[in-house]
């Protein structure tokens, strides 16, 4: 579905993807680890065409077609969703009438529209925070189930997910995680997710994990046994690894 | 006294102040306007323009009407027992009337009320009994139709105790030619009365515009103040008062100001906090496109112990040729007085714009979903449709950028 081709991106001058290679297909789940600014987060801005990210070398292919070229309003159409790390407090924008904006764009009419959102925020608890503005005066829990919230309703084929468990209680952790396993299990779909901390690997079945250190995929591998060896030593053993490998 | 007398004794005040420039804005010359009633004598073709400024030629939802074209009184309508609607000429015959005549605003405040009061000729009369709640808005309409003329309307809005008034009032020029507006508005709410007053302006790029409103509010009266303009002018200046006489008043002034083309508007609101536990906030909300050049100004004085004031001034630059100046203002005259400001003046984040495009819109769907939600003032204190109405007006201003 998805395949990067020894991508170069530079961001703000400084070039942060060093030559990244990288394969996800469909009904796969990839978790992407690595230590703070190794470039994960560049790398899904890049994925999904944020003009900030400046592709230097290299491809990205999506259903078999370069995309290299198309702007972030193309790959959205495509199928390309992402959840941000951060996203913007949008005073007076409301939740509601913001997610309601991003389903009549994808072609709902008003009275479905209101049923898929009512469907999501009972979904991800988000019932008593439709009427409040967008991220104003949310806890870290509530930005990020209204952020996965936002991002599924858009209904992505290729779901790029920065950080969906960062800062996040245990109970808001298992509702987020049950909420994207639920989204996966339909056909067709894939997902790339950031974990900084890797808590949401209880939570989801992912099928592969990559760890990325200083632009680079280091190592990839069975979710499971990286992700406990890296919660066990952390990073610093990647980085030990990668010499060694060296 | 009858408003002879009463006049007679204000001629000179306003004499000496015909050369008084106002304080703020732009200085203009009077003498290359004339004071006139004007060639027009309906509103007659300028449907579409009044229905943008909330004038319902249909009087659905109204309650009481009243039009004015230049300075002809055409048309005025009240459907509530306890509401008076009438030309201000015909009001005044009743002397208990003259209280209201010229108590709030001054005429020698500026060269504009002074010319106003010399050539006055018409404005609306509006009261409501003690104990009446119109629930329902009455609307006025002033429509400038001739050109290089001063329409000089004189509004006096009367609101009995523990009585209820919405009014909102939809201004217009139906010409691309020269004008000057000088609305003198003195709103008075006794006590525990409450008046909403919505005003939209929809003028044009050569006319000059010179609102004066004073509102006296009583004990624990309450007056709110919308205001909106959405259209390009020569200048616009205004500074509206509210002055909280007794205990418990409150006021809201809240006040969109769309500033387009070369427009020079000089926007304020005071509020003065004279009784022990007034409140009050203003709030304002300032896009400057073009090269139009906009002052947002706020002055809240707390005079009485126990007051709470609190100022929000906001602004948007969209273009790099346009400016906003926001000078907020407090005035503490006693030690147990609460008074706070915030004001910000920014452009659009990319951050934002970036965001909303991963969402799916186009850049042009998320300017017009940023700047809604930077207009979203909330409709403090109007009926639904009203409230609904207003929303409606600053959809369409975000989404016509």
């Amino acid at each position: 579905m998805l395949y990067l081709k020894n991508l170069v991106v530079e961001l703000g001058g400084k070039t942060v993807i060093k030559g990244v290679d990288l394969q996800v297909n469909r009904g796969e789940l990839a978790l992407l680890m690595g230590p703070n600014g190794s470039g994960k987060s560049t790398l899904l801005h890049a994925i999904v065409g944020d003009k900030r990210c400046r592709v230097v070398s290299g491809a990205l292919f999506f259903d078999e077609k370069e995309i290299t070229g198309l702007t972030m309003e193309e790959r959205v159409r495509l199928g390309l969703g992402l959840g941000f790390q951060f996203p913007p407090r949008l005073k007076g924008v409301r939740l509601r009438s913001l997610a309601l904006r991003i389903l009549e764009k994808k072609g709902f009419p008003s009275d479905e529209a209101e049923k898929v959102l009512e469907e999501y925020s009972r979904l991800l608890r988000m019932e008593s925070l439709l009427d409040k503005d967008f991220n104003v005066g949310f806890s870290g829990g509530e930005a990020k189930r209204a952020e996965l919230m936002l991002t599924l309703i858009q209904n992505p084929r290729l779901l790029l997910l920065d950080e969906p468990d960062s800062g996040v209680d245990v109970e808001n952790l298992a509702l987020i995680g049950s909420a994207i396993s639920r989204y996966l299990s339909s056909n067709g779909r894939a997902a790339i997710l950031i974990t900084h901390t890797g808590y949401i690997a209880k939570h989801v079945k992912a099928s592969e994990a990559h760890v990325m250190i200083d632009g680079r995929i280091v190592c990839s591998g069975d979710p499971g046994e990286m992700v406990s060896n890296i919660m066990e030593h952390g990073f610093e053993a990647c980085v030990n690894c990668r010499r060694a490998k060296q | 006294m009858n408003l002879e007398e009463a006049r007679r004794l204000l001629k000179p005040k306003a004499e000496k102040a015909l050369a008084k420039p106002a304080p703020h804005g732009l200085d203009l010359n009077l003498s290359v306007f004339k004071l006139g009633t004007g060639f027009a004598t309906g509103v007659e073709g300028s449907e579409r323009i009044l229905e943008s400024v909330g004038i319902d030629l249909g009087e659905r939802n109204r309650s009481g009407s009243y039009y004015q074209v230049d300075n002809r009184a055409v048309y005025a309508s009240a459907r509530h027992s306890g509401l008076t609607v009438k030309p201000l000429s015909e009001a005044l015959k009743d002397p208990k009337n003259l209280d209201y005549y010229w108590k709030a605003v001054s005429v020698n405040t500026d060269k504009y009320t002074a010319a106003a009061f010399l050539g006055e000729k018409e404005g609306y009369f509006i009261k409501v009994d003690d104990g009446v709640n119109v629930d329902t808005p009455v609307q006025a309409c002033l429509l400038l139709r001739t050109p290089g003329l001063i329409q000089a309307p004189h509004n006096i809005v009367v609101v009995g105790e523990n009585s209820k008034l919405h009014v909102i009032t939809g201004c217009a020029a139906m010409r691309e030619e020269a004008g000057l507006h000088i609305g003198i508005s003195e709103f008075y709410v006794k006590k525990g009365g409450t008046l909403t007053f919505t005003m939209i302006h929809s003028w044009g790029k050569e006319i000059h515009v010179r609102p004066r409103t004073v509102a006296h509010v009583e004990e624990d009266g309450v007056f709110i103040s919308h205001y909106i303009n959405t259209s390009p002018v020569a200048s616009l200046q205004t500074h509206p008062a509210a002055h909280l006489n007794g205990n418990g008043g409150r006021a809201h002034l809240s006040s969109i100001i769309i500033s387009r083309g070369a427009s020079q508007i000089d926007v304020g609101g005071a509020l003065e906090l004279s009784a022990p536990a007034c409140s009050g906030e203003i709030l304002s909300r300032t896009i400057g496109f073009d090269k139009s050049i906009t002052v947002a100004r706020a002055r809240v004085a707390g005079k009485a112990p126990n007051v709470k004031g609190h100022v929000e001034c906001r602004g948007l630059l969209l273009s790099n040729e346009s400016r906003i100046d926001a000078i907020p203002e407090l005035e503490a005259r006693i030690q147990d007085v609460q008074l706070t400001h915030e004001a910000a003046i920014g452009r659009i984040a990319e951050e934002e714009l970036i965001y909303l495009m991963a969402r799916g819109f186009t850049e042009e769907e998320a300017r017009s979903i940023i700047v809604r939600g930077f207009l979203s003032v909330e409709p403090t204190g109007l009926p639904e449709n009203l409230a609904k109405y207003l929303e409606s007006v600053l959809d369409n201003i975000a989404a016509s950028l």
